[in-house]
């Protein structure tokens, strides 16, 4: 079992990072929180700090994640306020209009920027870190079931997340050693800001809370891969098993 | 989220746009049509929380603790947590609601807007007396806190003021202690209404929360016969059973209504001869407070049609022959419901002008959706319950005529001046005409 006391959330203002650190400090953990809105931000730490216990710290700050140049000092200043990292949970994202991103190359390279490169450069610096301090550790990241496979309806958002879940194999593979935990999270649909708009009734959505448990518990776990609720890992087997020929054909 | 509808699926409407509020510093967009009306989490009965002409403004993301006082048990939170995220946090903490419904998926916004009201109302009043301060929020961008010893009225015309005055964003709460998560609890078998009469008036005193419940299917004789349910918060325990919870979920809509008069008839006749222990036993808070939560959903079994809560409170002097005869009235129709809830309302002045609860006695029933034959029904014990000088519950109630409303609820003249401008409701519309 990993231990999850001190824990960076890059995205912490997102719904489904929210209840995960809700669920951390119910557990007693030590959290920093960065998300891009100060105003959300604060009342979300305010928040966890009722929750927490006397000794427990609550901290964070306000970042554009896109300003990249940032990330070293944000991480810094994560590892000064705790004293050190045991994990970090990168839970930022956006989903493209995708439509949009077909007319204009321009917006699609913008949410490949946020939902794959921001996240990149956030890992390849935790990652150096994490193997260089020879503590172990865990790296977790919401990535998405849009990632296993290209669609029409959203590949861009697509092309980021599975981007980014294939850098983690290979983080995954080059840090087996060092005993990090490289957890990539792939979450269905479910019901928060991002799909605003989206009909969410059928027993395919499911609530942040649900998914949060879960993250947690893959965090604890060191898994490598998890779906999220767990129907999707065969959902997602069999959408990857259709054959091309077929899949290009489909209204997905 | 699926469409926004009320507990009971009555009725059908569909608004024009929905908001979601994600945290209690967002402003009301301009943009959206009005009229207002602010959706809880959708367990009232009822249409005070719909609109077929304008905007809803859905609270559910607005679920943030803000202060908690762990010495004096005073709780401020968004006005959108429900009463399962806070039992959740305060439970642990030995604090508990003071006054609590029957469902813990309430919010606290819907809870103070209907000024709910639990077991314990003899004892503790409704939701309202428990409430040390709101802040609430005017389409017009203002925005006052709001106390029981204000000068002006607005606190007296938010709570149980049906989310007409404007936005609730955030409540600050009085807690009660417990010992640990348990009750105590005592149940009696009563033969008839004149022993349920008897049974309330020695054991009111004694037990904060009490309740009965009726099986309304029976005639004659048995008319009236039920289960009393005393209970109080546990005291220390050296030794507690361990709690598990089973929940269960309703995963579609039957095809047809399954509550039909077999149906009815097996589970009141169960009901009424379930073991009781009158010398009392522990039962965790979970399945004593919400026993219909365990079932997910479970308004799905009366399937796409719906049904009618009914709730009414007769004052005292007429309670007894008022109860008698809507029962008999239910019986003789045969469309009984699946419990009748019965219980004494304590002295207690509630604080809001619009708040239900009052001295005297409350039933409350629900009942499939029949179409006419179920509305003619109503309009019967309508007729009683005015009668005797009672009122309808608005947060259980999708059909009342206006002048039954106004009946019920004489300030609603006073309210009137603090409605919100830009606020109304599609039970307002239908009450206010
Ligand atoms: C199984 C069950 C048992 C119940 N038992 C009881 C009981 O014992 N006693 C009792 O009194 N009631 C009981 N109820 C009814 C329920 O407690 C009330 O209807 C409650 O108000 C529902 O809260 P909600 O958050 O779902 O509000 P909604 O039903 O969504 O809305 C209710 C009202 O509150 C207003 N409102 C909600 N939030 C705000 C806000 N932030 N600002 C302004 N206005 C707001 C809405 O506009 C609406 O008028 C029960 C309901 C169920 C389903
Ligand atoms: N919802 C789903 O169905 C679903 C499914 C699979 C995967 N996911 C993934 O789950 C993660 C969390 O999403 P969510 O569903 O919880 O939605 P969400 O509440 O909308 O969260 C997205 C968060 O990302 C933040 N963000 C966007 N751009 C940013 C930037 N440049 N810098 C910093 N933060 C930025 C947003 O900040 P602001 O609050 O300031 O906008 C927001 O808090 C995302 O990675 C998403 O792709 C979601």
């Amino acid at each position: 079992m990993n231990t999850l006391n001190r824990v960076l959330i890059l995205g912490a203002t997102s719904a489904i990072a929210e209840q995960t650190a809700r669920l951390l400090v119910a557990q007693g953990a030590h959290v920093y929180c960065v998300g891009r809105n100060p105003e959300k931000l604060q009342l979300m730490m305010d928040d966890l700090k009722v929750r927490a216990g006397s000794g427990q710290s609550i901290d964070g700050q306000a970042a554009d994640l896109n300003e990249m140049d940032r990330h070293e000092s944000l991480i810094e200043a994560a590892q000064t306020a705790l004293g050190n990292l045991d994990a970090v949970l990168i839970a930022h994202g956006t989903l493209p209009d995708q439509k949009a991103c077909e007319k204009e190359a321009e917006q699609a390279l913008k949410e490949i920027q946020i939902n794959a490169l921001s996240v990149i450069s956030l890992l390849t610096l935790l990652a150096n870190q994490f193997e260089a301090r020879q503590q172990g550790g865990v790296l977790a990241v919401i990535s998405s079931v849009a990632g296993d496979r290209g669609r029409q309806s959203n590949y861009v958002y697509g092309a980021a997340k599975g981007m980014v879940s294939l850098f983690m194999q290979g983080l995954r593979n080059r840090l087996s050693r060092s005993k990090i935990s490289v957890v990539t999270i792939k979450p269905g649909f479910v019901d928060t800001p991002m799909t605003d708009g989206f009909e969410k009734s059928g027993p395919l959505w499911a609530k942040p809370e649900v998914i949060a448990k879960g993250i947690v518990l893959a965090m604890q776990k060191g898994k490598d891969e998890v779906y999220l609720p767990g129907f999707w890992w065969g959902i997602m087997l069999i959408i990857r098993h259709i054959p091309e020929r077929l899949f290009k054909r489909l209204s997905l | 989220m699926s469409k926004p509808c009320s507990w009971n699926r009555i009725p059908d409407v569909t608004p024009k746009a929905a908001y979601h509020l994600m945290h209690r510093l967002d402003p009301i967009p301009e943009e959206l049509p009005r009229p207002l009306t602010v959706y809880g989490n959708g367990r009232s009965y009822s249409d005070v929380g719909l609109t077929k002409e304008g905007s809803l403004l859905l609270t559910r993301d607005m679920n943030r603790l803000i202060e908690f006082d762990g010495y004096q048990g005073i709780i401020r939170c968004d006005a959108g947590i429900t009463l399962a995220q806070l039992l959740e946090f305060i439970v642990p903490k030995g604090w508990f609601l003071p006054v609590t419904p029957g469902t813990r998926f309430a919010t606290v916004g819907g809870c103070l807007a209907n000024d709910v009201h639990g077991k314990n109302h003899h004892a503790l009043g409704s939701f309202g007396h428990h409430v040390r301060a709101f802040e609430l929020c005017r389409s017009d961008g203002s925005h006052r806190v709001c106390r029981p010893d204000d000068q002006e009225p607005w606190f007296a015309a938010t709570i149980g003021g049906l989310g007409l005055t404007g936005l609730i964003r955030w409540v600050e709460l009085q807690l009660i202690s417990i010992e640990n998560p348990w009750m105590w609890v005592a149940s009696h078998r009563f033969d008839d209404l004149e022993a349920f009469w008897a049974m309330n008036a020695s054991l009111e005193s004694d037990w904060p929360y009490t309740v009965a419940w009726i099986d309304c299917l029976a005639k004659g004789q048995a008319q009236g016969r039920g289960i009393y349910l005393a209970g109080r918060h546990a005291g220390p325990q050296s030794d507690l059973p361990r709690y598990r919870s089973r929940n269960w979920e309703m995963p579609f809509d039957p095809p047809l209504s399954l509550v039909n008069s077999l149906s009815l008839k097996a589970f009141n006749q169960l009901y009424y001869k379930q073991k009781v222990c009158p010398s009392g036993k522990l039962v965790h808070h979970a399945p004593y407070f919400y026993p219909l939560d365990a079932i997910g959903q479970w308004n799905r079994i009366y399937g796409k049609k719906g049904f009618y809560q009914y709730q009414c409170v007769i004052p005292p002097h007429n309670a007894q022959a008022a109860t008698s005869e809507l029962l008999s009235t239910i019986a003789k129709r045969k469309q009984g419901s699946f419990l009748a809830v019965l219980k004494t309302f304590g002295e207690k002045p509630s604080l809001g002008l619009l708040s239900f609860p009052r001295p005297g006695t409350t039933l409350a029933l629900d009942f499939p959706n029949k179409g006419q034959a179920t509305l003619d029904l109503l309009a019967d014990l309508d007729a009683i319950v005015l009668d005797a000088g009672g009122a309808l519950y608005p947060a259980k109630d999708a059909r009342m005529p206006a002048a039954m409303f106004r009946a019920s609820f004489s300030d609603w003249e006073a309210f009137t001046p603090f409605i919100d401008p830009a606020f109304s409701s599609h039970f307002w519309q239908r009450v206010s005409l």
